[in-house]
């Protein structure tokens, strides 16, 4: 793997620190009037998604992280592992819970997620920005009212459980942020 | 016409930051001439060039497979000028670091450097702290500057002498502050733990209300300034901050070319042992010293820094009409 030199630090760089993959969150360059420089960095660990602050001797390097996203399927779920492909090449990766971690409350079969490989292993996955999911469970709400005022919990069929204005009924498809977790709209088919 | 738009040619700065650095220059000018200080020119493509292990230079090569150095300050060539007779002058000039690029710096600035002659430390802080309130106008409002040696300032803010401060009690401070790294970043280097801990801890909190000039720095981190006569573990070297920045990096000047010439020789074996280029000395600057330096005190502020605290910029991008990755 290519090592970096500090000053080639910059959001979004992924690094190899304590052992753990870790990506670049803010490089700050600190230098006093005469003297050494050096480089502030705030840094995600990939693997717990903690974030520190650590200091590096400007032109000090430090190895790279073997971590790349990818665009993948989601396939199915197996009951342990979560089965992705990248749809051109047709190559499977799995994922364990650990990795998928909230993701799985949005994911539907045929989903296109970004999954994050460390060591060509699953690390993380994110799933797209807006998901279509459509509502099993939620009270009757009252027909007339339009105003969105209020709301009311509906559960999804993937299981996540969402705040909808009281109008929506079990049933219906509907368009939701997955950044957030919050309704957007009503999703006519 | 449609590719026109894609290529960013537009300027960083706002126009009226455009004005601003030019109100800013046209009051240098005026604050020196009525002070009698000479405007002078010198090399920006020098054949000498600083040997600070700590400043990086760009080497250009030229015709006759030489190469020429874009200075990383004007001093060398401004101490020439003052050996030979020129008495106070002033420059407002470019200079270059490699690698120095974030926030605070862009590896191309502008400096204002001057030198006073018969003048000693204290008298060249007076002539900042003029010069900064012509310059700031209402934002300094009536604060008094503050003056404080290196020592009270790192003890104050560190609990710890700087000189005396154990290795131990370096790195529980500096755990203290969230620098749980520093013990193997610093090792056994004095210098070091100072730069990490004073840049990290102290001078963020330096001039939040007004002016904080710092003087008599260890003699460790001497630069070009001559020993303090008293004590001889400090030297008289002054440096200026304003809400956390520093500004400006000041000297009572060394004139003794043999020092000089030693402290060169010190420098050049750091470098050699980092694996860094080692340049030559700077031998006209030497030449110039052994002829005599009249004694002074001299400064360099860094312009667009200030510039960005006039204008409250969080960027030096943000002052500058082409910065370093789309000049």
């Amino acid at each position: 793997m290519a090592t970096y030199s500090t000053n080639e630090f910059k959001g979004g760089l992924k690094i190899m620190m304590d052992g753990d993959p870790c990506a670049i969150i803010e490089n700050e360059f600190v230098k006093p009037g005469k003297g050494q420089a050096f480089n502030r960095v705030k840094i995600r660990n990939l693997k717990t998604g903690r974030v520190i602050e650590r200091t590096f001797k400007s032109g000090d390097t430090v190895e790279g992280a073997d971590v790349v996203d990818r665009d993948m399927q989601y396939l199915y779920n197996d009951g342990e592992t979560w089965h992705f492909m990248v749809p051109e090449s047709f190559e499977q990766y799995g994922a364990d819970a650990n990795a998928v971690g909230d993701a799985k409350k949005w994911m539907k079969e045929q989903d296109v997620c970004i999954v994050t490989l460390y060591n060509d292993q699953p690390l993380s996955v994110a799933p797209p920005n807006f998901v279509n999911l459509i509502v099993t469970e939620t009270d009757p709400g009252l027909r007339g009212d339009t105003s969105g005022g209020g709301g009311k919990p509906a559960t999804l069929e993937t299981g996540a459980v969402v705040r909808v204005p009281l109008f929506l009924q079990t049933g219906e498809l509907i368009k939701v942020d997955t950044r957030n977790g919050e309704y957007v709209s009503r999703v006519k088919e | 016409m449609s590719k026109n738009k894609t290529i960013d040619w537009q300027p960083a700065c706002s126009l009226s930051t455009l004005r601003r650095r030019a109100k800013m220059l046209a009051a240098i000018r005026a604050f020196f001439a009525a002070r009698d200080v000479l405007e002078v020119e010198t090399p920006l493509l020098c054949l000498g060039i600083g040997t600070d292990p700590h400043l990086d230079f760009f080497s250009i090569p030229v015709a006759g497979n030489s190469s020429r150095y874009l200075q990383t300050s004007p001093e060398f060539a401004m101490k020439r000028l003052l050996a030979a007779g020129s008495g106070s002058i002033y420059q407002i000039c470019k200079a270059f670091r490699r690698d120095e690029a974030g926030r605070m710096h862009n590896p191309e600035f502008t400096l204002l450097e001057w030198y006073r002659v018969d003048c000693d430390l204290h008298g060249l802080m007076d002539d900042m702290e003029d010069l900064l309130r012509r310059l700031a106008e209402d934002a300094l409002g009536q604060s008094d500057a503050i003056r404080i040696r290196y020592h009270d300032v790192f003890l104050q803010y560190t609990g710890l002498p700087p000189l005396a401060a154990t290795r131990d009690e370096l790195a529980a401070c500096a755990v203290r502050h969230g620098l749980p790294e520093a013990r193997d970043l610093c090792g056994d280097d004095r210098s070091l733990w100072l730069d990490l801990l004073f840049s990290h801890i102290i001078q963020p909190q330096l001039g939040q209300r007004g002016l904080c000039l710092v003087y008599d720095y260890p003699a460790c981190q001497p630069s070009l300034a001559r020993r303090n006569p008293g004590d001889a573990r400090w030297v008289e070297r002054v440096e200026l901050f304003w809400r956390g920045v520093e500004l400006a990096n000041g000297f009572h000047e060394l004139c003794d070319a043999e020092e000089q010439a030693a402290r060169f020789a010190a420098e050049r074996q750091a470098r050699r042992i980092c694996g860094q280029a080692v340049p030559d000395s700077d031998e006209r600057f030497l030449a110039a010293l052994s002829h005599g330096l009249p004694d002074c005190s001299g400064v360099a502020i860094g312009l667009d820094r200030l510039l960005m605290l006039l204008t409250a910029a969080d960027h030096i991008e943000q002052v500058l009409a082409f910065p370093y990755a789309k000049a």
